[in-house]
């Protein structure tokens, strides 16, 4: 096997594994075995990929399906920064697909056969999205990805499930279609190219006073990343399945969302470019606002879900700001933080899921007492907590670190106080619900939780956050390694 | 491909023999009088035409245009038949649907027309065939008008066959509005003739910038467009269109879906461009029309609650996109509007034929009664789901390259955002009313008491039809350079004039 077999193996693994999954609707056991043999083999592909990426190899396979426009390829490139999120989005798989199994068994979910079919197309669309190498190949997979996830986040079929759907596909297809593939066309128009390059490849050949324009272009029409104001589909999206969630939150969705917006930076614009142009100074600011006003709004959830898809548009932001520093060591930042905040936050998802799945209850307020009963759960959703919060001995540290160091100059400074003060305000909206847990007396809850004691969650629901977690851990020890190998990203770092 | 095992004498009729062909075989169909033989009959015919149209367009590809003299005299006095790469294209665009409609659609045609009548109800279809290849191959004005009426006659017969009463009045009201289509278009050639003294196309176009009367031709030229217009249904000449396609047989909605319009935007594209020769006032006229098309029709589709209709309203508004790539009138936007033209009839024949059979399982095409039905028909929910991808332009589809390269086109000629923007908000407009029935058949809740227990999956041969035109949205996605290549052809062909 070499590297362009095993790149393209990457993609069509997981659409191999949903044609196994459809042929076995009838057998669940054998049904769930083959996602989780093929995420497992997967995860081995791509790692045989990341390694030959440490090892200082890249690839580029052009040429696949010609494309209708001279000079239009779709085309696959491997470099670090693609190779981390497709490890990401294919460990995890693993981990939520577990979790999967045990959340939708324990909660007697309908239509299973379809939900592992479109998840498994959905992580197919983030390998391509990982190793695409021009903007057209990144935003065939981009679209893809939006289709396959629709069905699963209108999976619960009631009205309410629809509409939230709607919403959702509304908003990722409308802001790729005006804003995305237009500055895709516009890109070409001005370059004569859309495949990435180390540098950029739109240095000279835009005016200067046009460069803003182009970025607001692709900031707003990567609606995956959620910048405000077209985040609103985060929150729609909350109706769906705890396992899509975790989907959507961390292994794939917004992190295909904001791994883009730093292919773009890096690959189209280049650092170099906007930093002497300073033509994402106005990104900084929004991307800033959007940190504040997301977490202000997850303070007022008090529907645990919601809270944290707040708190996700808030975090997918710190990506956004990251790159728009241009600085090398931003944007380093920027991609640190899609590792951290993937482990983060599909741990907090999947001890939701695990709340709901053993107690019946989705609101903040219901949560008092709860640890009591299930301490493991809540001890793993603390260790989430803090990695999001920035904690120190855990990987969300590094990312307020790295941020803050490279904002230490007098213009960047105010970007240091909202670091600061996100940290405040994520404290402030992850405090109370392990508060809540651990130390008020138990409340009577209301409706269908009234019905049942409340006890640990099945295996499956409870041994993938601990996973998770504790890789939130040895990120904050292995941070040296996941530099070195990032670093090919730009020529050199200071 | 087949070209060198044909001899050459017979290569040589190839252009007339595309259309004499269905032509004489048309009253054979009478003769026939068995339902099953007729059936196999015109199968083999369009099979043969089907294969015609493929050598002719692989021979002019090859090598170069195709002339052929009717009955020996020679041009500008005689008929000439003259095929290039753009007419080429439409040739087989007509012909290969022809086959794989009657192919599809034997059930459906046996369950909406009633057996006696499916003698006649084949003749017709071989002589809209006819009529439709006829305008195409042609390279005379007037022939083309005498074409255009025998698709036209034939298909009013056709629309009237549908089973439902009111198939009458629609039948009824294209006839009227057709033939008023048909009258101002032949006015308009004979003005043209009185002008210029001549029919043939390439003669027109020699003479014309010649002729001294100009107010007669510019008369001429409005006369045509209206003519044709109203053919091709571009706004606001497509009244006809909605009723023809819901209460028509299936058989005939999915062709003249997948040709008819197609062959009539083709006629206008060369009495555009090759016989008049001024581009830029086609932008002035067309362009508003196209715009107007684009987002009525599409928001007049998100109101209607039945499937045919939907889908009836969005092949107006996708008209709109192709006569909006012809008012561009830059080669990359002809080609952009032959793309349009060849992958709407891949996704919206494939749709047609996707909702014959669920028709015929479920007996209605109202989207109310077609709840959840992805569970019993979930091949044919399939192919509804690739087709309508395409016909938004998904990546992946046909449609999207068609898409693309219209983008493109808008770039290099205009450089108008807000005509990119204008594209992109109707592209959303598609998405929605593609969403809605979407969501109906997969996630829409069963009805079990209205919903008869025991549907099943169209039949097997319905379905693999079905089934192989959504591959080809697919396939022509992944490979777009086959079409993207033809079409720049023939929008080479168009522009430099014969």
């Amino acid at each position: 096997m070499n590297d362009t077999s095993a790149l393209y193996l990457a993609i069509l693994l997981p659409l191999l594994g949903a044609v196994f999954i459809a042929a076995l609707r009838n057998q669940p056991n054998l049904r769930e075995a083959t996602t989780l043999i093929t995420s497992v083999v997967l995860f081995a592909n791509v790692c045989w990929l990341v390694a030959s990426v440490a090892n200082g190899a890249t690839l580029r396979a052009t040429n696949i399906l010609p494309m209708p426009v001279p000079g239009l390829f779709l085309s696959f490139e491997l470099e670090p920064l693609g190779a981390m999120f497709a490890a990401i989005a294919s460990g995890l798989w693993i981990i939520n697909s577990l979790y999967s199994i045990g959340y939708m068994r324990a909660n007697k979910e309908k239509h299973q056969t379809r939900f592992y079919i479109c998840f498994a197309i959905a992580i197919a669309a983030a390998m391509g999205i990982a190793l695409a190498g021009d903007l057209i190949t990144l935003f065939v997979f981009y679209e893809v990805l939006t289709l396959a996830t629709y069905p699963l986040v209108a999976h619960k079929q009631t009205a309410e499930a629809k509409a939230g759907a709607r919403t959702y596909l509304l908003i990722l297809l409308s802001t790729s279609v005006f804003f995305l593939l237009f500055a895709i066309a516009w890109t070409y128009d001005i370059a004569g190219t859309v495949t990435f390059a180390q540098g950029g490849i739109l240095n000279g050949s835009i005016e200067n006073w046009l460069a803003p324009i182009l970025l607001a272009c692709f900031a707003f029409g990567i609606g995956k990343a959620a910048l405000l104001p077209v985040h609103l589909w985060l929150p729609a999206a909350m109706v769906a399945p705890t396992p899509v969630s975790a989907l959507l939150h961390a292994v794939a969705v917004v992190k295909a969302g904001v791994f883009t917006v730093l292919k773009v930076g890096i690959y189209i614009f280049g650092i170099d470019f906007l930093e002497q142009t300073e033509a994402s100074q106005w990104l900084a600011w929004l991307a800033g606002a959007s940190i504040l006003y997301a977490s202000v709004r997850a303070l007022t959830q008090d529907n645990l879900k919601a809270r944290l898809a707040y708190s996700t548009v808030s975090q997918l932001s710190y990506v956004t700001l990251a790159m728009a520093l241009a600085t090398p060591l931003g944007a380093l930042a920027g991609a640190l933080q899609i590792a951290m905040h993937a482990f983060g936050k599909i741990t907090l998802f999947m001890c939701a899921g695990a709340i709901y799945v053993a107690s019946y209850r989705t609101q903040v307020s219901d949560l008092n007492g709860l640890a009591h009963a299930m301490p493991i759960t809540f001890a793993v959703f603390a260790v989430g907590a803090l990695s999001i919060i920035g904690a120190p001995l855990l990987g969300g540290f590094w990312v307020k670190w790295e941020i803050i160091s490279t904002a230490n100059t007098p213009e960047q400074f105010i970007f240091i106080i909202v670091m600061i003060a996100s940290s405040i305000l994520s404290l402030a909206y992850f405090a109370p619900i392990i508060g809540r847990g651990f130390f008020l007396p138990s409340a009577q809850a209301s409706g269908n939780a009234a019905a049942c004691a409340p006890k640990e969650a099945p295996l499956l629901c409870v041994l993938p956050p601990i996973i998770s977690a504790v890789i939130c851990i040895i990120l904050f020890f292995q941070i040296d390694a996941l530099r070195r190998f990032l670093e090919p990203i730009f020529q050199a770092i200071p | 491909m087949f070209a060198p095992i044909l001899p050459a004498a017979l290569l040589a009729q190839l252009p007339i023999l595309q259309v004499v062909i269905p032509l004489l075989a048309a009253p054979v169909c009478v003769l026939l009088r068995r339902s099953k033989w007729v059936h196999d009959f015109s199968l083999l015919v369009t099979a043969i035409v089907a294969m015609t149209s493929l050598v002719l367009l692989q021979f002019v590809l090859n090598s170069g245009d195709v002339s052929y003299a009717l009955g020996g005299f020679a041009p500008p006095w005689g008929i000439e038949y003259r095929i290039d790469s753009a007419n080429a294209a439409v040739l087989l665009l007509v012909s290969v649907s022809g086959f794989l409609v009657l192919l599809q659609s034997r059930a459906s045609i046996e369950k909406e027309i009633p057996k006696q009548k499916h003698p006649l109800f084949y003749t017709a279809f071989l002589l809209c065939l006819t009529g439709l290849l006829g305008v195409a191959a042609t390279g005379d004005a007037f022939n083309a008008f005498v074409f255009l009426e025998i698709s036209s006659l034939a298909t009013y017969a056709l629309v009237a066959m549908g089973k439902s009463p009111r198939a009458l009045t629609a039948a009824f009201r294209y006839l009227i509005l057709g033939t008023i289509g048909a009258s101002t278009f032949v006015i308009g050639v004979g003005l043209l003739y009185m002008a210029t003294g001549t029919l043939n196309m390439s003669d027109l176009a020699t003479r014309i910038p010649a002729s001294p009367h100009h107010t007669v031709i510019q008369a001429a030229l409005a006369l045509i467009i209206v003519g044709i217009g109203l053919k091709a249904a571009i706004f606001p000449l497509h009244l006809w269109l909605p009723n023809v396609y819901t209460f028509a047989p299936m058989v005939v909605a999915t062709f003249l879906a997948a040709t008819a319009t197609k062959v009539a935007l083709y006629l206008l594209a060369r009495f555009l461009f090759v016989i008049f020769g001024d581009a830029s006032f086609a932008g002035i006229l067309l362009m508003p029309l196209a715009l107007l098309a684009m987002f009525l029709a599409s928001i007049a589709a998100l109101q209607q609650g039945n499937v045919k209709r939907i889908l009836a309203y969005s092949s107006i508004a996708q008209i709109g996109y192709m006569f909006f790539a012809l008012a561009l009138a830059s080669t990359q936007a002809v080609a952009a509007a032959w793309l349009l033209m060849l992958t709407h009839a891949l996704a919206k024949g494939g749709l047609f034929m996707a909702v014959a059979g669920i028709a015929l399982q479920t007996g209605s095409s109202n989207l109310d009664d077609w709840k959840g039905i992805a569970k019993q028909m979930p091949w044919s929910a399939a192919v509804m789901v690739v087709c309508l991808l395409s016909l938004v332009g998904v990546p992946l589809t046909a449609g999207f390259v068609a898409k693309w390269s219209l983008l493109i086109a808008i770039f290099s000629t205009s450089g108008s955002i807000i005509l990119v923007a204008v594209v992109a908000a109707t592209s959303l407009l598609t998405l929605l009313y593609a969403g809605k029935i979407l969501e109906t058949i997969y996630l829409g809740n069963f009805d079990e008491q209205h919903a008869s227990p025991n549907l099943r999956e169209a039949p097997i041969a319905m379905l693999v039809i079905a089934m192989l035109v959504a591959a080809m949205n697919i396939y022509f996605g992944l490979n777009g350079t086959v079409l993207s290549d033809l079409s720049k052809r023939a929008a080479l062909a168009l522009l430099s004039g014969f």
